[in-house]
């Protein structure tokens, strides 16, 4: 049985097995999106740790009869059944696989025990994507094969956060469908990153992107530590038709002994734009790839790697669709609203001859 | 933030321009008698049109501009929710108010008389605008065939022997009346258009920002652009005359000395020659152009100078033996526009609202060249015409002993200039010496002193109690006056002086030194890769946007002459920043963003 997928051969019939998130990278790869190479542990991997030791039915047991409007049972639950995870016994052949993948993604890089990012992509039996914003764990800059074999199991154990637990409840998912793929992707060091939307969210207008962008890694954008700067593209003219520019005091690092850290911006970075217009667009031309490969308005995830060319230097982290004004539909407010209403009204009843 | 701006009442006459008021209309200047409506208004000042002082003659214009938009809005169109814009001199400033339709079902009873009148209008179009051309041309060879005749010592004898009846005073009498006729009519054709053109305009904008929220203006704008219209066309001659030179080997002629000197250079000569008969038939129309906005008597007018074409010649030729290309991008701009609409369509998936979007484009782009066409026989060839012949006027006045100079003419008002020709008259034909010869001198000294006094003033730009919205067409499209404009106006520039925000009108990112300047003759100061600061800019400075590297205005909104210009020029601008040319110092470098309307003092 296969444990690995990776997402430059990525097969989509493997999807439900990934979860949505390193399906979703598996997509864009094949689309040949600038999406840094990885590959997935398959959710069926974990399935089976737990079946092989019998660990399905205890943690099915923990979780079910667990009242999810109590904190304290929640919690405590939880606690067990990530101990319970984290103590799995993992099959030499699924270690074997982890460890061979790892190595081969870092001859890919040419560079040995390659920094990666390891990330949760939860799923569920009827539910192929089932994880949520900040549900699950992800781990940054990990290096080396023990290491990572460490977070993935740290990534399947936060299955069992608390929040984790409630969710699944609140949404009805069955507990014992419940699964994580992880996906272990080469990391980036960005310069600058954050994210995108394919609309502009306050309002909904399809004709721009909107950017936020911060010094360093995302994950400060992504987390709200920092306030972002905010840039609004237009898709049509491809120029920037609005720009906000913040004072951005803290970002995330790696330092010289790569240790992963979070800084204070130096003062002379904090209120300079942390785009170019140029990178700007670039970051809009790739959010409006990922829109056009989905059909749909997307929420893209991007860094910005300065070691690349320019026009090649954004990468797409992440890209799942926009849920919030995709589900409402299209209207213009013009008649109504507008003091020229009376020129509408002739221009609708009278067009040019 | 303050609720109003000043009242009018508040404002206090400089020193030294005691009785100014009396140099304008009676009913063109704020009062007692009105006071409760004009204190209790909306006023602001048009720097689109009058940056400066307006002397008292140069007031008939405007008064017939004015009147001419009101009564197409109230008595022609019964445009629903906008009557008039009202018109105020203070100080020699002219402030506008324009007068919207405050009831809801006031507004939806006009509606039906408006679809039966506009809707005429809209749906024969091409038919009347076909006829507005030549009507104005005649009006204009009317306005040139003009004649302002001193009277004779002795009537001919013909007067006699024709049995015609009448004198020639009657003659110089009707003349001036005539003169004012057809200044009042060609303003009558000015209008006949351009209402519906600004509503069909607006129509379009309002719907665009419907459909997409966060679209920038000049989005909306380009869509349609790249229309060839006749504003450009003098600047085309020069080109013209720019490769004309080259090709024949006169460069050298073309760009040495006066305009005049090189004129005499060029004689002779069969290239010469060829190339001057060139330049003579470039000039009618095309040099009928002012520097200015053509509401002033002081604006230069190309053909009255000839050094500014042939300055802008020079540059040209110059820039063509640098080979450079001298085509304005029409095709490319052309082609941005087809994708433009191309691809904001193709995001509407209603099939309703696309068909109402093509609908709207397509009438958008029918009135556009009248928007822009009628400026050039209005404003620039019917205006450099009734300044010419007023000063025929004012000399007339001068060889009598009337005036210093014919220009002395602008300051009277025009009901006081039939006054002073009666005078004229009068002491012509009882065989006695005018009053005039020693009244006016002394009353000119008088009020070119009030004039001097008034330019010292620096007007607010608006005054009296804004209204919630403005939906008067042109105060929005054309003065750039919107709703948010005076919100800004209210808050006042004092929250960060390095830096401004205006209409973004033409798209891209320049940086550069500052140029200020305040009227056409500082734009030959203007250095390569400069950025252009000033109160507002002409069409026929469009020679220098090949070499400067950016536009900053005081006023003006995303329709105004300067905006468009530099669209058609892709040169990135920001109109209507209120407080540039005030803010901003020459040499100063900026960063101007035409995508966003912001423009920021970088040191």
């Amino acid at each position: 049985m296969s444990t690995i997928e990776w997402f430059h051969t990525y097969d989509p019939r493997r999807a439900p097995d990934m979860g949505g998130k390193n399906a979703s990278l598996g997509t864009l790869t094949l689309a040949e999106m600038p999406v840094p190479p990885g590959f997935a542990i398959l959710a069926s991997a974990y399935r089976k740790v737990l079946a092989d030791g019998g660990l399905d039915t205890a943690l099915h047991d923990i979780v079910s009869v667990v009242d999810p409007r109590d904190a304290d049972q929640v919690a405590n639950a939880g606690r067990r059944a990530r101990e319970l995870v984290i103590g799995a016994e993992l099959p030499q052949s699924l270690s074997d696989d982890i460890v061979d993948a790892y190595e081969e993604l870092s001859r890919r890089c040419v560079t040995p025990d390659i920094a990666v990012a390891v990330r949760s992509s939860a799923t569920c039996e009827d539910q192929p994507d089932a994880s949520f914003a900040g549900g699950h764990d992800t781990y940054l800059w990990i290096r080396g094969a023990a290491e990572v074999i460490a977070h993935v199991r740290r990534c399947w154990s936060s299955l069992y956060t608390d929040r984790a637990i409630c969710y699944r409840r609140e949404m009805g998912y069955v507990e014992l469908g419940a699964a994580m793929s992880v996906g272990v992707q080469k990391m980036v060091l960005p310069r600058t990153s954050g994210v995108a939307f394919t609309l502009d969210p306050s309002n909904g207008d399809r004709s721009q992107v909107a950017v936020e962008a911060s010094w360093g890694l995302g994950e400060a954008v992504v987390a709200g530590a920092v306030t972002p700067d905010n840039f609004l593209v237009d898709k049509v003219l491809r120029e920037v038709t609005r720009r906000t520019v913040a004072t951005k005091t803290i970002q995330h690092r790696v330092s010289a002994d790569g240790i992963l850290e979070e800084v204070e911006v130096e003062p002379d970075r904090r209120q300079a734009p942390s785009l170019t217009d140029d990178e700007l667009r670039t970051v809009a031309a790739l959010a409006l790839r990922a829109e056009k490969h989905y059909g749909c308005p997307q929420d893209v995830e991007w860094a910005l790697d300065d070691h690349l060319p320019p026009g090649e230097n954004v990468l797409l982290l992440q890209s799942r669709p926009e849920t919030v004004w995709s589900r409402k539909p299209r209207v213009s407010s013009y008649h109504a609203a507008s003091p020229l209403s009376y020129m509408h009204r002739i221009t609708a009843a009278q067009p040019l001859s | 933030m303050a609720d109003r701006f000043p009242s009018p009442f508040d404002m206090e006459t400089p020193p030294g321009a005691e009785g100014w008021e009396q140099l304008y209309a009676y009913s063109s200047v704020f009062s007692e008698d009105r006071r409760t409506y004009e204190d209790g208004t909306f006023w602001f000042m048009d720097g689109v049109h009058t940056p400066e002082v307006v002397p008292p003659w140069d007031a008939t214009i405007l008064e017939f501009a004015l009147i001419g938009l009101s009564q197409y809005n109230t008595r022609h169109y019964v445009i629903p929710p906008a009557k008039g814009v009202d018109v105020r001199f203070l100080n020699g400033y002219m402030y506008l108010s324009p007068v919207g339709v405050a009831d809801p079902a006031e507004i939806e009873a006009r509606v039906p008389e408006f679809m039966e009148r506009a809707g005429f209008y809209f749906q024969n179009w091409q038919r009347l605008y076909d006829a507005w051309l030549p009507k104005v041309r005649t009006l204009i060879g009317e306005l040139e065939a003009i004649e302002f005749t001193p009277l004779p010592d002795r009537e001919a004898m013909a007067v006699l022997t024709e049995g015609r009846g009448t004198g020639s005073a009657l003659d110089l009498l009707s003349t001036y009346n005539r003169l004012i006729d057809l200044t009042m009519k060609l303003w009558h054709y000015h209008f006949e258009f351009l209402n519906l053109g600004y509503a069909a305009y607006l129509d379009f904008f309002g719907f665009c920002k419907g459909l997409f929220p966060s679209i920038p203006d000049q989005a909306i704008a380009k869509m349609v652009a790249g229309i060839h219209v006749d504003l450009f066309q003098p600047d085309e001659e020069l080109k013209k005359l720019a490769l004309l030179a080259l090709e024949l080997g006169v460069a050298d002629h073309v760009s040495t000395g006066t305009a005049a000197e090189a004129v005499a250079s060029l004689r002779g000569s069969d290239a010469g020659e060829t190339w001057l008969a060139a330049w003579e038939t470039a000039k009618q129309p095309w040099f009928n152009f002012s520097a200015g906005s053509g509401f002033y008597h002081s604006d230069k007018v190309w053909l009255e100078n000839l050094d500014i074409p042939m300055g802008f010649i020079r540059g040209y030729i110059a820039k063509a033996a640098r080979d450079e290309s001298l085509e304005r991008p029409m095709a490319a701009v052309a082609a941005e526009r087809d994708r433009i609409v191309a691809e904001y369509a193709a995001l509407i998936d209603d099939p309703e609202n696309k068909a109402m979007f093509e609908g709207k484009l397509g009438l958008a782009r029918t009135v556009f060249p009248y928007v822009e066409n009628h400026n050039f026989y209005v404003e620039h060839w019917g205006h450099s015409i009734i300044w010419r012949k007023m000063r025929d006027l004012g000399g007339l006045f001068v060889k009598e002993g009337f005036f210093a100079d014919a220009d002395d003419i602008f300051l009277l008002g025009r009901n006081e200039v039939p006054v002073a020709l009666f005078d004229m008259y009068h002491g012509w034909a009882v065989g006695i010496e005018s009053r005039g010869p020693s009244y006016w001198p002394r009353e000119i000294t008088r009020r070119h002193g009030i004039m001097k006094a008034l330019r010292n003033w620096s007007p607010p730009p608006a005054l009296g109690v804004p209204p919630e919205v403005i939906t008067e067409p042109f105060t929005v499209m054309l003065w750039g006056v919107t709703s948010e404009s005076v919100k800004q106006w209210l808050g006042g520039s004092d929250d960060d002086p390095n830096h401004l925000h205006g209409f973004a009108a033409s798209p891209g990112l320049a940086e550069g030194p500052a140029r200020v300047i305040f009227s056409a003759d500082g734009i030959a100061d203007l250095l390569e890769g400069e950025i252009l600061v000033a109160p507002l800019t002409a069409p026929s400075w469009a020679p220098v946007f090949g070499k400067i590297a950016a536009t900053v205005t005081d006023v003006g909104g995303i329709m105004s002459h300067a905006a468009i210009v530099c669209r058609e020029y892709g040169l990135p601008a920001v109109t209507g920043t209120a407080y540039g040319t005030k803010n901003i110092k020459t040499g100063q470098r900026l960063r101007v963003d035409g995508n966003t309307g912001d423009v920021t003092i970088l040191d």
